[in-house]
């Protein structure tokens, strides 16, 4: 049996948007800049797709702007808004953004910009109030992750708008995780930007999104034509783009229903195993898709590979299965210790998951972890 | 620079020959710690040739890890297996490396540790039958 449970790292292009995309690829394949026909039918297609991604998030198309993924959408909203004034130098996050936005941010902070990092409480909020203290007159910018891609967090975000709205500071989301899994009303979250990408939705790598609300102007990376409202010089990835239009498209609203309640199923299955700790929160405030655990006295990468033969595709914050050998940063801010944070592995559904996967995975995690703890010097 | 693993080493770690508790070990070596990620307890046992050299008769290990710290453990404890004292203690982590087939670069520190956990458990051996030996006078 095969089952991927890694579908946080991507998902399974659905086969309606590589029909879409090929379409693109092979007829409609013109520069959407061009002024003939091919030109012409490109750019329908790709605006077609921009209508569906600012609907689905309730704006308008003109506020929505295509990149090449979640982290050149977060370099652009965080980079951006800080150079295009400096004035505003200091930038509020969390401990536990991905990767995109908190090198972003130290990047900035080598360069004279000062970032606060806000902590969060063991299951992975931030504390509104510590947000609200935090900004200053000089507070050009906060951003928080939506729904954490490891634990499955899902912060307040219509609060933490409410909060920038009022005190007149520029509010930045990395929403790549919950994109059609959490509603999402930027203006009703009063949101001013937002990164998404495609690939975690079954939609292709390489395509992602900034929504940028009007009248917010961050400085572009890029220097070259004037694609993408100026935002975002280069040619537009018209087959990527339609592929992500159609994949916002395909998204139904038992999707999540069916999710959540395979999600709940997993938890409830492994935390059978003896000392098991559930990491992040439950119920409604968790990610439909995110399961994330530690097995006591046994390592993650081990457990992976034990997986890995049996079939099934997972991932951990162990530090072993990193390059800079240091456990996951997120699982260090939620308080685990070293060893339970090693011991940890994340394992996230899709809409193509079924029960016999997840039935098949928790008695195969069940021996794994077993034998793997036989030959643990710390089993108890 | 490679970051997979060499089938030798998946093979070892999906079915190690030396993974188990020794109850009657003459001693044991410990190395490590949890905040890395690792720990690894070697376990022997040390009987007398028929030269009288000593000579370490059987070898098992536990380990806390990932991958390459159990078939790192498990590749030490195949190359420990018979030989005398002597000669067990002239094993390196490239020794350990090399029946591994190969390690990934970030992973070199796991053959670290099998050579560090056999050299702790000698150690222990030979305080505990200098101890012994004292006793006995």
């Amino acid at each position: 049996m095969k089952v991927y449970l890694d579908n946080g790292a991507t998902t399974q292009v659905a086969k309606e948007v590589a029909q879409a995309m090929q379409m693109m690829l092979t007829k409609k394949f013109g520069n959407s800049s061009s002024l003939h026909k091919f030109g012409v039918e490109a750019k329908e297609e790709m605006e077609k797709a921009r209508t569906i991604i600012a609907k689905k998030i309730n704006t308008e198309p003109s506020q929505i702007i295509f990149t090449s993924g979640g982290t050149e959408a977060d370099n652009l909203a965080i980079k951006g808004v800080a150079y295009q004034n400096k004035e505003k130098n200091h930038i509020i996050t969390s401990a536990i953004e991905h990767s995109a936005v908190l090198k972003t941010c130290e990047a900035l902070e080598k360069e004279g910009f000062k970032i606060t990092y806000l902590s969060v409480d063991e299951e992975g909020f931030i504390s509104l109030k510590r947000l609200e203290e935090a900004i200053t007159p000089k507070t050009g910018l906060v951003t928080i992750i939506h729904a954490n891609n490891e634990i499955g967090t899902i912060q307040d975000i219509r609060s933490i708008g409410k909060i920038c709205r009022e005190k007149n500071v520029i509010f930045h989301t990395d929403a790549v995780q919950s994109f059609t899994k959490v509603p999402i009303d930027v203006e009703k979250d009063n949101i001013d930007l937002m990164s998404l990408s495609a690939h975690k939705i079954h939609g292709p790598k390489g395509v992602g999104v900034l929504f940028i609300r009007r009248g917010v102007r961050p400085k572009p990376l890029l220097t070259g034509g004037s694609h993408e409202s100026k935002m975002r010089a280069g040619t537009e990835n018209t087959s990527g783009i339609v592929g992500f239009g159609k994949a916002v498209e395909l998204i139904k609203e038992k999707d999540v229903e069916k999710m959540e309640k395979l999600r709940d199923m997993l938890i409830k299955g492994l935390g059978k195993i003896p000392d098991t700790i559930i990491n992040g929160p439950r119920g409604d405030k968790r990610l439909a898709n995110n399961v994330n655990v530690s097995f006591k006295y046994v390592e993650g990468e081990s457990l992976l590979y034990h997986l890995d033969g049996k079939g099934i595709a997972v991932s951990t914050g162990s530090a072993c299965s990193s390059h800079s050998l240091s456990p996951s940063h997120v699982l260090i801010a939620i308080g685990l210790k070293p060893e339970i944070a090693h011991g940890s592995l994340r394992l996230t559904l899709s809409r193509y998951t079924t029960k016999e996967e997840i039935e098949y995975t928790i008695r195969t995690l069940k021996e794994v972890v077993e034998g793997l703890r036989k030959i643990s010097p710390l089993t108890k | 620079m490679t970051t997979a693993y060499s089938k030798e080493v998946m093979k070892r770690f999906k079915k190690p020959k030396f993974a188990r508790e020794m109850k009657d070990a003459d001693a044991i070596g410990e190395v490590g710690n949890v905040n890395c990620g690792d720990i690894m307890e070697v376990f022997i046992k040390v009987s007398k040739n028929k030269k009288g050299e000593e000579f370490i008769k059987d070898i098992s290990f536990k380990t806390f890890g990932c991958v390459a710290a159990i078939a790192s453990s498990d590749a030490l404890c195949e190359l420990a297996k018979g030989k005398t004292i002597q000669e067990a203690l002239k094993i390196t982590r490239d020794d350990i490396v090399k029946k591994l087939k190969g390690l990934p670069n970030i992973k070199f520190h796991c053959s670290v540790l099998g050579e560090e956990a056999l050299q702790k458990a000698i150690e222990n051996y030979r305080k505990k039958t200098y101890v012994e030996s004292s006793v006995g006078k």
